[in-house]
């Protein structure tokens, strides 16, 4: 009875697989490891100092700060974040087509544009590929709040640092997927165009581009969201925007006041997701 | 008479305005951009010209050569690991906030759908259910909606300075957008299976636990992993206001003007954030 039952649990992963079992060990010791590492120890919230904080926190948010010297200077900070995103995912598109384009192995050096290149040709290309994809992924692995940092030291504090942020790692995520995009293209028309004897160009403007473009354009105004929440924060680090009232306000324990701004994050992002959205909506159509 | 003069007049305004729309978006969007940029004055030729490169090759210099000593390494190593942990323990705790307020969304399970075929609940029920979706989606809403950085100050503020409070915001954050994911792959299973599995008499939390769970799992694990994938890059940034790991130690170096350690703590988030991100790859497809 038991054996047979083990064999069937055997077969299911099939006999041969250690894989189920040397995932939950190394998930379970990973688990332990950093549960000591992390330093996470659920005591803490409970203790009368964690609880009388949480009182004073709770208490403190009501009611929101809405006297008019405040707002005068939410008001001003919220248009500062919707610029700063604005400007970042322009810089970020700057960035992303040429280096997109690049990284796109269809175009550069594999599959039907390329087949009657020789060797020596194919490997020209395959430099400038292999570059800016590797420039394409150090762009976006580092989070865009270390970029603003570097930036805010290297020009100076504001948000010109936080469009410059922005536009490198969202240039580096937009890069890749327009990459992932143009790849995934079907194939055949670009071919007609080939045999119909277009060049480069003309079968990337009128063979990939038509396909392409409503993708590329929604996937762009989606990172337009992300960037509205990522520069609301970039204030943290002194680039501008809702971001830095929020650190201002936390460090004076002024809870009243950030009860406010996250009210006014709230409603910048539930518009700017709901006017992307319907744009996005009609694209597709 | 009145009535074909309004039909008229809607068809004709209908496909004008269905031809507008898209120029009526991209100038708005034109306007957008102009708005912003003169609004912070973004100066392109400062920045590639002169000046501006001047001053950005200055610092590149500044920044280089990593420092690269056996202390720095270990201090490095150290921070990298615990980052890894804060983002590992985030992303579980997350997916356990997520779990039951994901099942509490989803009105497929809650009071409508094939499981409610042929039972009809009582109004106050219904109400008190319809209740219990609502508040739960707020929940979830809050806990979304509330940046991770600014969970951690609260947290910072509420239980101290270190990993704990980092680990804290990024579950509690995470959570909100998990357990917003989760309930719409569980409304979104296919009811087929549940229809069968009702006629051959299974009762609801059987059509639940063998219907609907074997349906959403695999999705759910991908979202759980590509979340994964943000959290670290979210926990290497959350040490900027006291929430551990390679944020952290990066602030420090920045304050004390130490540049060549910065470059290293860089260089190790670059290397963390790209093999987790292989990691969370290989196992999406060994476990999808």
């Amino acid at each position: 009875m038991r054996s047979s039952r083990s064999a069937g649990f055997a077969d299911r992963f099939g006999s041969k697989s250690a894989f189920p079992y040397l995932f939950g060990f190394f998930f379970v010791i990973s688990f332990i490891l950093s549960l000591r590492l992390a330093q996470v120890d659920p005591r803490l919230l409970v203790e009368p100092a964690a609880l009388a904080n949480l009182g004073r926190f709770v208490r403190g948010m009501f009611p929101p700060e809405l006297s008019p010297s405040f707002l005068q200077v939410v008001g001003p900070a919220i248009l500062e974040t919707i610029q700063i995103s604005v400007m970042g995912t322009v810089v970020a598109c700057l960035l992303a087509i040429p280096l997109g384009l690049l990284a796109t192995s269809s175009l550069t050096w594999s599959g039907i544009l390329h087949e009657r290149a020789g060797r020596f040709y194919q490997g020209l290309w395959f430099g400038p590929y292999a570059l800016s994809r590797a420039l394409l992924s150090l762009f976006r692995s580092i989070p865009e709040l270390v970029w603003a940092l570097l930036f805010v030291r290297a020009v100076g504090l504001g948000p010109f640092a936080g469009v410059l942020a922005l536009g490198i790692s969202y240039g580096g995520m937009l890069g890749k997927v327009y990459s992932e995009i143009l790849e995934g293209a079907n194939p055949r028309p670009l071919e007609a165009l080939h045999s119909g004897g277009a060049g480069r160009l003309g079968i990337v403007l009128y063979g990939l581009l038509p396909q392409a473009l409503p993708s590329l354009l929604s996937y762009t105004l989606y990172r337009w969201e992300c960037a509205i929440r990522a520069s609301a924060l970039l204030g943290f680090v002194g680039a501008g925007g809702l971001g830095l009232q929020i650190e201002l306000s936390m460090r004076m324990f002024q809870f009243n006041e950030i009860l406010t701004l996250l009210g006014a994050l709230f409603l910048l992002v539930a518009g700017v997701d709901f006017v992307s959205g319907r744009i996005r909506a009609s694209l597709v159509r | 008479m009145i009535v074909t003069k309004t039909s008229g007049d809607h068809s004709i305004l209908a496909s004008p305005r269905r031809l507008l729309f898209p120029w009526l978006v991209t100038g708005g969007f034109v306007a957008l951009v102009v708005w912003s940029g003169l609004g912070i004055q973004v100066d392109m030729g400062a920045l590639v010209g002169g000046e501006g490169r001047h001053q950005m090759a200055v610092y590149v210099k500044k920044l280089f050569p990593p420092d690269l000593s056996a202390p720095m390494l270990r201090e490095a190593l150290v921070g990298a690991i615990e980052t890894f942990a804060i983002s590992f323990v985030g992303s579980l705790l997350a997916v356990l906030i997520a779990l039951p307020l994901s099942v509490l969304t989803t009105r497929t399970i809650l009071y409508r759908g094939i499981l409610y075929a042929g039972r009809r609940l009582g109004s106050g029920e219904k109400g008190f259910r319809v209740g219990v979706y609502a508040s739960a989606k707020a929940v979830l809403n809050v806990l979304r909606t509330i940046p991770e950085i600014v969970w951690a100050l609260i947290f910072v503020f509420l239980v101290g300075l270190g990993p704990f409070p980092g680990t804290l915001a990024l579950g509690v954050h995470t959570g909100g957008v998990l357990g917003k994911l989760f309930g719409e792959v569980l409304e979104d299973v296919d009811p087929r299976p549940l229809e069968t599995l009702r006629a051959t008499g299974a009762s609801r939390l059987q059509i639940l636990f063998y219907g609907i769970l074997p349906q959403a799992l695999p999705q759910w694990t991908s979202y759980a992993l590509y979340r994964w994938e943000v959290n670290i890059r979210a926990a290497a940034v959350l040490g900027f206001v006291g929430a551990g790991g390679l944020g952290q130690r990066i602030y420090i170096s920045l304050s004390l003007f130490l540049e060549h350690q910065l470059l290293t703590l860089i260089i190790a988030v670059y290397i963390m954030v790209t093999l987790v991100d292989g990691l969370s790859a290989w196992l999406r497809r060994r476990l999808v």
